[in-house]
Parts: C-alpha cells; sequence; structure tokens
C-alpha cells in the first residue's frame, strides 16, 4: 500500500473520533503517525492485527527528546504487504514519563524499551523487566537527553 | 532405646532430590561471548533456565557523541560499531546524508561501494565461520577462515590503507580513488575462494558431529524472528525474506542478479547455511561488477560543512549480520538534532533467551555463535 | 597379589645392587630409586614432547608452523614452557579448600604415573609384571578422575565445578566401555598379565587379527571410549575452552596446572600403550621381521604408539565437540550393549576356535 493509502485506511479506521492521533509531515519517505500516549497501546494493537495493515515488524525505536517533550518513534513494516511508517508518541511530563510498553505487541521492544529507560529515562508501563541495562543501578541523569550535564566525560564542542 | 520418631519430620522424596538453581555469570570476559558481553545464567544442572543479558560494558554512546559532531565526522564513529562492517556501516551514513542532499552519485562509486561493501561480508562471514567452529570445539576452522579473510584484509590495505575500520565512503562518494592493482587481486581472491569455500564444507558442514551439535538446535519460529524484530542470516535461517539489498536497493545491488538465501527451519544449521550461501551469492556479486567498473569520478564536491535540511532521514542497509538503520533527524544545522543506529545485533540478542531457554550450555555457546553477536555493534 | 619380576632388566639392577655390591636391603632400595628416577625422566620428557608434538601437528593441520623459536624446529619449546611453568607464583582463590585445591592435582600425575610401571616395552623391559596387569591399569587409571573431581570441587569456582561434574560423568561412563572392550580381548588371550597377552600374540599373530571381527569392533570401541577417557576432543567437555573457560583447572595455575596438563598426555600415551599391547603385539616386529633383534623390540614398540597417539591428535585437530547428553547417550545406548554383544560374540568364536591364531602356526 501507498503512504495515502495507508492514510485512507487508518482515518476510516477512527472516522467518529478525531483526537488522539494526527499525521504530521516530517520531510521523510516514511507516513508518520502521531499519537498520544492514551493512544499508543490501542492503536499500535490495530495496526499489528489489521488485516490491511498488518504492521508486524518493529524494525527501529528510537527514543527521542524534542526539547520540551519526549517520546518515543517506532519505525513499523508489514514483512506480508511490504509498506513501511512512523509512528509516534510523546509526552510533556520530563519529570514522570510514562508511556505504555508495546512488548506484547511486537517482543523485539523488550530490549529497546529497556535501552531507551536507561538513556532517557522513559518509563513503560506493563514492562515485564524494566531494570537497568546498559547503565549501573546507581547513574545518575539520563545522558541521552539534551539537558544531560556530564563535565568529565562529556566533550562538547 | 526408643526413639521418638514422631517428632523428625520425615522429608518426602520430592525434597530430599531438590535441586537447587544455580546462576552463573557467563561474561563479560568470557572466550564465547567473542568480547565483553556478560550474561547471567540460570541453570539446572546443565539445562538453561533463563538467560539475561547485562549489556552496557563496551557503551561508547556513539549516539550521543554524534550529536556534537559534523556528518563527516559521523562516519568514522560508525567503524566502532560493528567493526567486522565498518565499510557498510560507513556506507549507512554516507548514504542518509546523500539522500537527504539530494546527491547525484557517480556510478563508479556506487560499483565499487558494492563490491568492498560484498568483500566486507565475506570477511566478516568467514571470520564467523572460523569463530563458529572454534565455539563448538573445532579448532582447526579459525585458521582456514582467518586464511582467506587475511587476502581480503590485503585488499583493504592497499585500497584504504587501513585493515579493518577503513574509513574509505564519505559523504559524497570515497575518499580516494582504488588501488590500480584493486580489480586484479579482487580477481584473485574470488578464484582463490571458489576453491576453498568447499573446503569449508568439507571440513565442517558434512562432520556428524557437527549435523548433530547444530541441527534442530536454537529454532526459532518466523513468526518468532519477526516478532523480535531478528534481521540478517538469523532471520533468513527461518524463512523470512529479510534482505534489505532486495528490498530498498541501494547502491549498485540494482543492477546485479543475486538470490538471498531462504531456509525454514529456522536453527542453528539453518543460520549457518544461510552464511555459506551468501557468501556465494557475494562471490557472485563481486564477480559480475569486478570486470565493469565505470569510468568516472569518485566523489562529487560537497561543501566543508554539511548541513542536512530540516528533517527525519532514514537509511537501512544490509550489514553481515543483518539490517542496520541509521536515523537522522535534523534541525538544519551543521550537527544532526539526534542520531540512532539500529544495530543488527541488538535485535538479535533479543532473541537470545527465547531460543536458549531449555537447551544445554554447549548449545548456548553454539546458539550465540549462530547470531554472530558482535558487541560494540550491540552496545554502541 | 603375586608380584613377579621377571628376568628382565630391572631385575638384574636390583640383584646387582644387593648382591654383587653386597648391599643387601639398601641396596635394593638404592636400585628401586634408580628405577624409579629413570620411570620419572622418560616420563616427564615423554609427557613434554608429546605436548610439543601435539603442537606441531596442530600447526601442520592448521596451516601454521608451530613452535620454531626454542632451539632448531623447536624442540625445546616446552621444556621452555614447564621452566617458566615452575618459576611462576602459585596463585589460588581465598575461598578456596586448601587442602584439597593443593591435594588435587597430584591424583591425576601419580595415577597416571603408576599405570605406566606394568608395561611391557620389550621382552626385559618391564619393571613389573604382575598377573592381573589389565585390571590393575583399568583400577588404577580411574583414580585420576578423582584429582578431577576434587580439583573441580576445591576451587569454590562455578565454572570448575560443573566442570569437574561432566568429568565425573564422563569418564565413569567410559570406563565401562575400556574395561568392556580389554575383557573381550581377554577372552581371546586367557590371560591378564601383560608380558602373557604379548606371548600370545608371538605365537598366534597380533589380536587384532587373531581376533578379526569382534577384535576389530573392540578395537574401535576402545579407541573411542579412550579418547574420553583423556577428555580430549571431540569429548574435551570437561576443559571445554568456550563454554566453560578452561573446566576444573580454571583456578590452577604455575606447577599445579602443569600437573594436570602433563598427566593428560601421559594419559594419552597410557591409553594408546594398552592399546598396543592389547591390539598390536607390545613390542613385536611385523610379521616378525626382526625378531632375533632385542634392541629393536622397544622401538617397534614406541612406533605403534606413536601411530594411535597420532591417530588421537588428528582427532582432536579435526572433530567439534560434543554435547554432554550426547556423549551420554553415545556410551549408554550405543558403545554398551555394542560391546556386550561383541563380548558373546568373542566367546562364541573362542568356543569354537573360529580364531586366526592356526594361520601363524
Amino acid at each position: 500500500m501507498t503512504n495515502v493509502q495507508l492514510q485512507k485506511t487508518i482515518i476510516k479506521w477512527f472516522d467518529t473520533e478525531t483526537s488522539g492521533f494526527e499525521f504530521t509531515e516530517e520531510n521523510t519517505e516514511f507516513l508518520t503517525l502521531t499519537v498520544s500516549k492514551e493512544k499508543l497501546h490501542e492503536i499500535a494493537t490495530k495496526l499489528k492485527n489489521a488485516p490491511e495493515t498488518q504492521f508486524d515488524y518493529l524494525f527501529c525505536e528510537t527514543g527521542m527528546d524534542w526539547g520540551d517533550n519526549l517520546g518515543v518513534i517506532y519505525h513499523l513494516r508489514s514483512m506480508e504487504l511490504g509498506h513501511e511508517m512512523v509512528l509516534k508518541v510523546y509526552t510533556k511530563d520530563r519529570d514522570n514519563v510514562k508511556i505504555d510498553t508495546v512488548c506484547d505487541i511486537w517482543r523485539t521492544s523488550e530490549l529497546h524499551e529497556r535501552e531507551i529507560h536507561d538513556l532517557f529515562g522513559i518509563e513503560f508501563n506493563n514492562h515485564p523487566n524494566m531494570k537497568a541495562l546498559i547503565l549501573t543501578d546507581e547513574w545518575e541523569g539520563y545522558p541521552l537527553r539534551k539537558d544531560y550535564v556530564d563535565p568529565i566525560n562529556m566533550i562538547v564542542k | 532405646m526408643e526413639i521418638e520418631t514422631k517428632n523428625i519430620k520425615q522429608p518426602n522424596l520430592k525434597d530430599r532430590f531438590k535441586t537447587e538453581e544455580y546462576m552463573i555469570n557467563m561474561g563479560p570476559q568470557h572466550p564465547a561471548t567473542h568480547g565483553v558481553l556478560r550474561l547471567i545464567l540460570t541453570i539446572d544442572g546443565e539445562i538453561i533456565k533463563k538467560v539475561e543479558p547485562d549489556l552496557g560494558y563496551i557503551h561508547r554512546s556513539i549516539e550521543k557523541m554524534c550529536e556534537r559532531d559534523s556528518y563527516q565526522q559521523i562516519v568514522h564513529l560508525t567503524d566502532r560499531m560493528d567493526y567486522l562492517s565498518s565499510h557498510i556501516n560507513n556506507e549507512a551514513v554516507s548514504l542518509a546524508v546523500e539522500k537527504a542532499l539530494q546527491l547525484e552519485i557517480p556510478d563508479r562509486v556506487k560499483v565499487i561501494r558494492t563490491i568492498i561493501a560484498e568483500l566486507t561480508r565475506i570477511a566478516s562471514h568467514t571470520l564467523w565461520w572460523g569463530v563458529f567452529g572454534m565455539d563448538i570445539g573445532a579448532l582447526t576452522t579459525y585458521f582456514y577462515g582467518f586464511r582467506d579473510r587475511e587476502m581480503i584484509n590485503d585488499i583493504f590495505e592497499e585500497t584504504c590503507g587501513a585493515r579493518l575500520t577503513m574509513n574509505y565512503n564519505k559523504p559524497g562518494g570515497l575518499m580516494f580513488d582504488i588501488h590500480p592493482n584493486f580489480v586484479n587481486r579482487v580477481k584473485d581472491f574470488v578464484a582463490h575462494f571458489k576453491t576453498k569455500l568447499p573446503e569449508y564444507d568439507r571440513l565442517l558442514t558434512g562432520n556428524i558431529i557437527f549435523q548433530k551439535r547444530t541441527k534442530g538446535i536454537g529454532f526459532l519460529t518466523k513468526e518468532d524472528a519477526i516478532s523480535f524484530g531478528t534481521t540478517g542470516p538469523v532471520s533468513r535461517g527461518s524463512g523470512v525474506a529479510s534482505d534489505i539489498r532486495k528490498i530498498h536497493p541501494y547502491s549498485a545491488y540494482e543492477r546485479v542478479d543475486f538470490k538471498q538465501p531462504l531456509y525454514h527451519e529456522g536453527d542453528n544449521l539453518a543460520r549457518y547455511k544461510v552464511r555459506i550461501d551468501e557468501m556465494w551469492e557475494s562471490l557472485s556479486i563481486i564477480e559480475q561488477l569486478i570486470d565493469n567498473i565505470p569510468e568516472g569520478d569518485y566523489q562529487v564536491p560537497t561543501k566543508a560543512v554539511i548541513k542536512l535540511p530540516k528533517g527525519e532521514y532514514y537509511q537501512r542497509v544490509e550489514t553481515a549480520r543483518g539490517e542496520l538503520g541509521v536515523y537522522i533527524n535534523s534541525e538544519g544545522n551543521k550537527n544532526p538534532y539526534r542520531v540512532k543506529f539500529r544495530s543488527p545485533g541488538f535485535s538479535n540478542l533479543s532473541v537470545l533467551n527465547h531460543i536458549s531457554v531449555g537447551s544445554k550450555i554447549g548449545d548456548l555457546v553454539a546458539i550465540m555463535a549462530t547470531l554472530d553477536l558482535v558487541i560494540p555493534d550491540i552496545d554502541r | 597379589m603375586n608380584i613377579a619380576l621377571s628376568t628382565n632388566t630391572f631385575a638384574n639392577i636390583i640383584s646387582y645392587f644387593s648382591e654383587n655390591l653386597g648391599w643387601g636391603i639398601w641396596g635394593e632400595i638404592t636400585a628401586y630409586s634408580i628405577i624409579g628416577i629413570i620411570y620419572l625422566i622418560f616420563f616427564a620428557l615423554a609427557g613434554l614432547y608429546l605436548v610439543l608434538l601435539e603442537r606441531k601437528i596442530a600447526a601442520w593441520i592448521q596451516l601454521r608452523i608451530g613452535p620454531n623459536r626454542v632451539g632448531p624446529w623447536g624442540i625445546f619449546q616446552t621444556i621452555a614452557d614447564a621452566l617458566k611453568l615452575l618459576s611462576k607464583e602459585l596463585t589460588g582463590t581465598i575461598k578456596a579448600d586448601k587442602l584439597l585445591y593443593n591435594l588435587a592435582p597430584y591424583f591425576p600425575i601419580v595415577a597416571a604415573l603408576i599405570s605406566l610401571s606394568v608395561f611391557a616395552f620389550s621382552k626385559s623391559l618391564q619393571a613389573f609384571d604382575i598377573n592381573i596387569g589389565l585390571f590393575f591399569l583399568t583400577a588404577v587409571s580411574s583414580v585420576g578422575v578423582i584429582g578431577i573431581l576434587l580439583g573441580g570441587w576445591a576451587s569454590n569456582n562455578k565454572y570448575a565445578l560443573i566442570g569437574a561434574m561432566r568429568s565425573g560423568v564422563q569418564i565413569i561412563s567410559y570406563e565401562l566401555s575400556v574395561g568392556l572392550s580389554l575383557l573381550t580381548m581377554v577372552l581371546l588371550t586367557g590371560s591378564l598379565q601383560l608380558s602373557e597377552i604379548i606371548e600370545v600374540q608371538r605365537t598366534g599373530g597380533w589380536l587384532i587379527v587373531q581376533g578379526h571381527i569382534p577384535a576389530i569392533i573392540a578395537f574401535m570401541i576402545y579407541m573411542i571410549a579412550g579418547t574420553a577417557e583423556t577428555n580430549r576432543t571431540p569429548f574435551d567437555l570437561v576443559e571445554a575452552e568456550s563454554e566453560l573457560g578452561a573446566g576444573y583447572h580454571t583456578e590452577y595455575s604455575g606447577m599445579k596446572f602443569a600437573y594436570f596438563f602433563l598427566a593428560e598426555f601421559i594419559n594419552m600415551f597410557i591409553i594408546s600403550s594398552i592399546a598396543v599391547t592389547v591390539f598390536f603385539g607390545g613390542w613385536l616386529s611385523p610379521f616378525g621381521i626382526t625378531d632375533g633383534i632385542v634392541w629393536l623390540q622397544p622401538l617397534w614398540f614406541f612406533i605403534k604408539v606413536f601411530i594411535i597417539i597420532l591417530l588421537m591428535m588428528f582427532f582432536r585437530w579435526t572433530f567439534p565437540r560434543l554435547r554432554i547428553d550426547q556423549i551420554l547417550t553415545l556410551e549408554w545406548k550405543y558403545l554398551l550393549p555394542l560391546n556386550l554383544m561383541n563380548i558373546v560374540l568373542m566367546a562364541i568364536i573362542v568356543w569354537l576356535g573360529l580364531d586366526l591364531s592356526s594361520l601363524f602356526n
């Protein structure tokens, strides 16, 4: 399916409600769907299970710090139908960031989410094993956030 | 003497033979983890109950470093991820930047990149083959693999001065033109390797112990392979057609004719066979291209300071381990706002616990070897 | 136990010291010490040179040159290694069980050296000719496993413990096959005494020819089980470098490690020597070509041992390693039943007189 067809299909699912998701233009080859964190799990499940989309392959999960809000970017692909799209979710609250996990939908995200948890401090609800993966348990701060400072180890130009 | 027995609690048979689970720390220094991977194993005798990876021993936060570097500098950092596919990693970043700048790359560059990428793949697979043999106890394979890898490294050394971390790519083309000997030496290598590759099969593949050690071990279904996001030979061993060179052809892959080897058994042997077949396919790709390297420039001039237009760019390449994704988020500055490397090793590692539970310690080592984990690639 | 010191070289030495020199009991003690030292030196050197041979063969198989720095063709390499190991600090773990940890390395090396005493290198070169020779050998050589078990247990290291447990399981299982395959041949010889076994072959041809089909089966089983006994690839799960680091001797260093290491190689020599004695006529020359020349007898013995050792080394450098459950399956489901049937077959052959000893008479 092309991006336009995909967009139409997805809009059709939610024709009665309009809040919680929007298509954004990011100067990229992928169709980008930004969803609110309350709707993330529902939409992700739908994208995976609906016969016309079948996004069964999460090939990239990126943590993101946009400055004022934190979020996660999911790159999805359907191995069967061959189309790809991007799902984005973000949250404004930087101190107590909680987003639903998708590791029950795409199991690969179990490790990816632990990595994001370490580096961005995003807590994933319902994740089976939300422990530190890369950093030590006593590490303070979240290194990949933009406001992280470490005068000893970081060389800033 | 009467013994008061009613106060003595008789343990039942089950309690008496109750065995404890045993925690064992495999790594970060361990011969089979090929680097500083640490696995926390829970075992019951020889049987594995749980495998929990603990990463970070070689984490350099390349993604954070990229945020302060220019795009030319990022290329150099990528060598240090999957050092066995360094050229392909460089290519991924170069392609991403070229795509963002909409640069028209000369055919010569595309063909040379493809040839060297395939040589890299063969070098990586020969190393993997040698090390795989060693992991299951056949020490001789290591030296056979390295004999052939050495020839490729010599070619690389002559081409760009480096044997492992090559940095031959730059956004816009190549650092410099190929060495005049390049074509002849690659042809020599192809002729040599065609006689040596059957030797690999004779030494290891047909061995009955090898077959027993790999067949049916580390079984991964097609559904799980997709759900766990495995790529490369791991997923193709489970029958998932995941070759990026076919899905999103880049460089010169459109103009060559090659198959992507697929096996549906999903076990260690299938993953092994995929890699052996891939070496044959790589040889055929090199043969198709080596005689027709087009004349032309080896690079297109780019500005000294590259600024990507605002937006998100995603470039995928097929390294020897699978799909490497480069996600660049640009705000229009000379530095990227965020770079994410979707490394094949990281996703392939996530499947380890799933496929090794219930097997023996020896199997775990074999499974790790067929996943072909490169630890700096996992940790980045 | 009837210890018969036959009229051989060693008996001559003893009688020289005790009677000719008139030293009496002290002369005997001196003579025994001298014999002991000769054995010790000879087998320390044999062990070291087997290590060198292994390294050379590994190198030739693996497209390398191998040791070539110390002495011409590296012939002093392993001696230099041994000196290095001797001078190294003995490190250990704090939580190790000190007594057992220090005791363990002596078991394999002592067991190996004791076993060596019964071999007949030639008609007159045998230190200890007892009438239960083969039984003695199998009994003594299984003492070595105690050292491995103790070493693995006392090091207080999880990898070492797994290695030791594997070794216990493996060696105890394969002991059966070694014993039964030798027993098959004993049916044919009618004696456990090593000199007697060779005597049988002098008149009736080598046992592997004499016993034809069951003897060949017994030899194959013996070689498989023997390789497993010595913990060599494809049965080297005790060490299993890629799985357990170094297995049971992970925590050992210096000379204590060298004891384990040397014992492994001397064990290989022992397994080959038994094979040569029981299957290939010991010090007998093929077809009796040099029967009259006495000093060639040890040479023939060592040539045959060398060939068997080569075979075991080729196994090591060409085969992958088996898994623990596969090793046990191989022994208990295949080798053991085959062995039992083979004994019956051999019994029938001996009973009906179908062996080929008549060919040579």
